[in-house]
């Protein structure tokens, strides 16, 4: 019986180490092994992959330390390409680049991870309580359901029949107990052949799994950060890029998406970044609530981590483990989001191999084929019909670490190409510490228009008005701070300085969001709240305006000032908004009214 | 196991040699022995390694090598450091030989320098407020135990007395198991002579290890003397259970020997002329700092680079900047108004902070008035620009307020004595004082509650 809860080892091929450079090694006598192919390299049963052959010679990059190996060590081919496990107790693990799980590796060698330790990336003798759904008999492909698992409090695992099996059941697992290593059910072909269908199944991390058809993305991702509810939505099934240099809050956006983003599975890859970027998640994220379900975070989140200093190769690999995990939860019809901090890092990956293996560099050294490699990763998400029969997505979300900052670099560049939604990271803003620092001149969205209706139906009818014109202040405003930077604020006309007044209003009452604390998930409707109470500020204040009241009495009062603190009253407090509104026109009345009387005085 | 000795090399190319038919004896990444025909000793390392061909990298350089009569002898080992408790107050040379005249480092255990990854999972994450006695860390950059937090400067600022006075101000709780770790790399004797005064004579404690590669020591040293220096502090912090404060200098000396040794290498450079493995090199430094969990000590860094030309977005700094969790950076225009220390702390961040302040850890109102202080003084730099336009008399009363909230932010916030420590207590109610000279409806990064309890009319 095959264990799936490991890599495999039933390869008979041998080959023999002859040239070691860093984490790329050749070897000879390699003739029999495949391309792509998963090898344990020298005695200490380095994993690697094969990633050139030439005659008897191959070139195999080492997804771990190769210090201490010598010509002559022995290759042991596995039989199969880079794969995982996917099945029952990937919810709310931790792994590395290639899928071992690191609470294992802590058990097994410690507080540091040496190399060359094998553990399954499942536990084989875990038990589950599986329900089963068809019965012997039944005749079931690719895509039926098989049996359920109730895997955590917020997670229903379906067990779905692989791509490949077809034909009639013979045996079922009984309702109870299956191990992760066990089988759930046995399938008689149309030849007659009985196949084991086990409750793990391997996948080939760099094939993209199989589903009916792709939809159309026209249901939000809803992520409870305001600036990117309100102007640039992201789609269930879309994809989107947060470039920005160091210090603009990468990763502290990335980390406010994983945790409020309205997703089943939450796949995180840490892929070239900072270990205690991981340690933060895994501290926080048991502890903090789902805002739907009320459930710890983790019990929807799977980890994956390649610190920075954890080897090259296996970065490169852990782009691939975790979109394949994303698809294989997106088959069971449940919408994924993954984020991938930083997608830069993978390219340099990419980059580094790419060097050793001496290939002629395009961009800055990167490879010629690092366009095609990031359009085959963002292309793996979608909103799809899958084989199952039910809608699932996978939105994928890929921070991107220009060097110097500088939006002109090629993984920006290329990124771009194959995302629709785009939030700029800003420096200024970050350095006068306004987050989430996302550039609302340089950001955009092409979700903008598919997800409209969804607000309108679901949040308020007049939705996009409100976008549309909260927009447009902000472009005004850019070209009024031209003027403001060269003559100063106090020349302007009264209606440009309102305005003025209302884009500030904007910025500081409603775009800013703290990363922690009460406002740190807004629902839509909350961010609507807020935008309608600044525009019918903006509507009154203008009204005032053009009848000659000056600025500075609309603009001078607490109930205005308060505007700028209505994001930390909670969701939920709705009688503080309504007093607020009520504070706020009274205010406005009162200055309209002594307006009324002073112009009838003077008559 | 034998060790074989080879005579003769077949190449020389600047700090590599080539050695033949040598490969079926030697392990990657082996230490060796190299001896020139006078009978010195040098020590290098192999990079690449095949049957036919072995790279070695002779650290201290290939200088009067004649390749027929250099002998080559396999070490069975890699680049290891020496580590016991005895190596407390004890100063080394870039490759950890003893260079204080008191002999061999006796007993304890010897330590591959490269360290190994720790795993995400075993680590704690830093909540520690680390108390430096300096404003415009304390409250703006908040330094916490375990952290990596490295200082951009220039050439000509006092980013060594910066460092001096961060290491003998800080105090950790349990300030008794509190140990420096200083590693020098390429640095003139004068700092070298500076830092190592003030930090003894000044410091409160005598737990200070060295690592010192002089600028006129050899380029190639310079790769191993930081990872000396982590390896000691590593076993300090999790083997002694020392709360390890490391400060290495200047990292821009590194960096230049790595793209030093690249180009002699012959490898594709990147970003002007640094190989594209710089961002990993740099990583596996910077990345061994922090706090496990179920241990007593921990390692702090506080790495200190010159950015060249003072320019940020050079790869040194740059990269540094993606890796370390902030940074402090001195400005040259501050240091030129007398303000001493120069932190520009609009570019200055430290990414622990939110977790390692406000309640419980320093005061309730820290995360806010941090907040505040940042978007008020943000704001001075746009007057100023204007005020630099139309004249400091045009400007409205609010922008004139803000040109005085700036000087104030300045001269006496930022500014303050090179001994001096303040309580964050002091400096929290320093911040207030100096927003109270704002107007009430800028303040929108504060509470209601809180400009009423700390702001007196």
């Amino acid at each position: 019986m095959a264990d799936n809860t490991k890599p495999k080892d039933g390869g008979s091929n041998t080959g023999e180490v002859s040239l070691i450079n860093g984490p790329v090694i050749h070897a000879s006598r390699m003739a029999n092994f495949a391309m792509r192919e998963m090898v344990h390299v020298g005695e200490a049963r380095l994993l690697g992959e094969v990633i050139r052959m030439d005659g008897d010679e191959a070139i195999i990059q080492v997804y771990e330390e190769t210090q201490g190996m010598r010509v002559g060590e022995r290759v042991i081919g596995s039989g199969e390409s880079l794969s995982v496990s996917l099945g029952p107790g990937l919810i709310g693990g931790f792994f590395d680049g290639i899928g071992r799980p690191l609470s294992a590796l802590l058990d097994k060698e410690g507080m540091y991870i040496s190399p060359g330790i094998e553990v399954p990336m499942i536990p084989p003798d875990r038990m589950w309580n599986v329900t089963p759904e068809v019965s012997p008999g039944d005749m079931v492909s690719s895509g039926t359901l098989l049996g359920t698992v109730q895997e955590t409090g917020l997670m229903l695992h379906r067990i779905i029949c692989p791509p490949g099996i077809e034909g009639e059941v013979v045996w079922i697992a009984p309702r109870g107990l299956v191990a992760s290593g066990g089988m759930i059910a046995r399938v008689k072909n149309a030849l007659g052949r009985t196949v084991d269908v086990p409750l793990t199944q391997r996948w080939p991390v760099r094939v993209p799994r199989p589903y009916r058809e792709r939809l159309r993305p026209n249901e939000p991702l809803v992520t409870g950060q305001r600036v990117i509810d309100g102007l640039f939505p992201l789609a269930k099934g879309g994809t989107a890029a947060i470039p920005g240099g160091f210090g603009t809050g990468k990763t502290v956006t990335q980390h406010q998406l994983a945790k409020w983003s309205e997703a089943q599975v939450v796949v995180y890859i840490g892929c070239g970044e900072r270990g205690n970027e991981m340690t933060d998640v895994l501290e926080q994220f048991p502890v903090l609530e789902d805002p739907r379900s009320g459930r710890p975070l983790m019990e929807r989140t799977i980890l994956i981590a390649n610190t920075s200093n954890m080897p090259v190769a296996a970065r490169e690999a852990s782009i691939y483990t975790g979109i394949t995990i994303a698809e294989y939860f997106r088959d069971m019809g449940y919408d994924v989001a993954l984020m991938a901090d930083s997608t830069s890092r993978w390219a340099e990956a990419l980059r580094e191999i790419s060097g050793r293996l001496e290939e002629i560099p395009a961009e800055e050294g990167f490879p010629a084929y690092l366009p095609s490699r990031l359009a085959e990763f963002y292309e793996r998400a979608g909103r799809v019909v899958t084989q199952y029969g039910e809608n699932g997505s996978i939105s994928i979300i890929g921070a991107v670490s220009p060097p110097g900052g500088d939006f002109t670099e090629p993984v920006t560049r290329h990124t771009k190409r194959f995302i629709r939604c785009f939030w700029g990271l800003d420096k200024n803003l970050a350095n006068a510490r306004h987050f989430p620092a996302i550039s609302w001149l340089e950001s955009y969205s092409e979700y903008a228009a598919e997800v409209e209706e969804w607000f309108q139906s679901n949040v308020d009818p007049r939705w996009s008005e409100l976008r549309e014109k909260t927009r447009a202040i902000l472009l005004e405003d850019e070209k009024i701070q031209q003027v403001i930077r060269l003559v100063g604020e106090d020349v302007l006309p009264d209606d440009q300085r309102l305005l003025d007044y209302t884009a500030f209003l904007v910025k500081s009452g409603y775009l800013q969001q703290a990363a922690f604390g009460s406002d740190s998930y807004s629902p839509p409707e909350k961010g609507f709240a807020i935008l309608e109470m600044i525009m019918h500020f903006y509507d009154r204040g203008l009204e005032l305006v053009r009848q000659g009241v000056p600025i500075s009495l609309i603009r001078e009062n607490d109930a205005v000032e308060e505007i700028t603190h209505l994001r930390e009253f909670g969701a939920e407090d709705k009688s503080s908004f309504d007093r607020a509104l009520k504070r706020l026109n009274n205010h406005l009345n009162r200055v309209g009214a002594e307006r009324t009387r002073e112009q009838g005085g003077a008559r | 196991m034998p060790q074989t000795e080879y005579v003769g090399i077949s190449q020389v190319t600047g700090p590599f040699i080539l050695l033949e038919d040598a490969g079926r004896d030697a392990f990657y990444g082996e230490l060796v022995d190299v001896r020139t025909p006078g009978g010195r000793v040098r020590r290098g390392r192999i990079v690449s390694l095949s049957e036919r061909a072995t790279l070695v990298q002779v650290f201290s350089g290939t200088d009067g090598l004649v390749p027929s009569k250099t002998r080559v002898r396999m070490l069975g080992k890699t680049l290891e450091v020496q580590l016991s408790p005895t190596i407390l107050g004890r100063t080394f040379n870039g490759l950890g030989e003893p260079a204080d005249g008191c002999g061999p480092v006796f007993g304890g255990k010897r330590a591959d320098s490269n360290g190994m990854p720790l795993n995400p999972m075993a680590r704690q994450y830093p909540k520690d407020f680390i108390h430096t006695g300096i404003s415009a860390i304390d409250t703006l950059a908040t330094l916490i135990r375990g952290q990596k937090l490295p200082i951009f400067s220039g050439n000509g600022l006092p980013h060594n007395q910066l460092a001096v006075q961060i290491a003998t101000q800080a105090r950790l709780m349990g300030a008794k198991n509190f140990a420096v770790v200083f590693a020098g790399i390429g640095v003139k004797h004068d700092d070298a002579e500076f830092l190592l005064r003030e930090l003894s004579s000044r410091g409160r404690t005598n737990n200070i290890v060295t690592y010192l590669n002089l600028a006129d020591d050899p380029v190639i040293e310079r790769i191993a003397t930081p990872r000396m220096a982590l390896s000691a502090a590593e076993y300090m912090a999790y083997e002694l259970g020392l709360h390890v404060l490391v400060i290495i200098t200047d990292m821009t000396s590194y960096c230049e020997a790595v793209r030093e040794l690249g180009v002699a290498a012959g490898e594709v450079p990147s970003r002007k002329g640094y190989p594209a493995y710089l961002y990993s090199d740099l990583a596996s430094l910077y990345e061994r700092a922090g706090v496990v969990r179920g241990l007593t000590g921990s390692v702090t860094q506080l790495p200190i680079l010159t950015m060249p030309n003072d320019d940020i977005t050079h790869p040194i700094p740059d990269l540094t900047g993606f890796i370390t969790e902030g940074q402090i950076v001195l400005s040259r225009e501050l240091d030129g108004k007398g303000i001493y220390p120069p932190i520009d702390v609009l570019t200055s961040l430290s990414r622990l902070m939110k977790d390692g302040i406000g309640r419980g850890f320093t005061r309730d109102d820290h995360p806010n008035l941090a907040s505040q202080l940042f978007a008020s003084y943000s704001h001075v730099q746009d007057v100023r620009s204007l005020a630099g336009v139309v004249g400091e008399d045009e400007l409205s009363k609010a922008d004139k307020q803000s040109i005085t909230f700036g000087e104030f932010f300045e001269n006496r916030f930022l500014k303050q004595g090179k001994d001096e420590d303040r309580e964050i207590g002091q400096s929290l109610d320093m911040g207030w004082d100096i927003l109270s000279s704002l107007p009430r409806g800028e303040l929108t990064r504060v509470s209601l509650d809180e400009i009423k309890t700390h702001i007196k009319d």
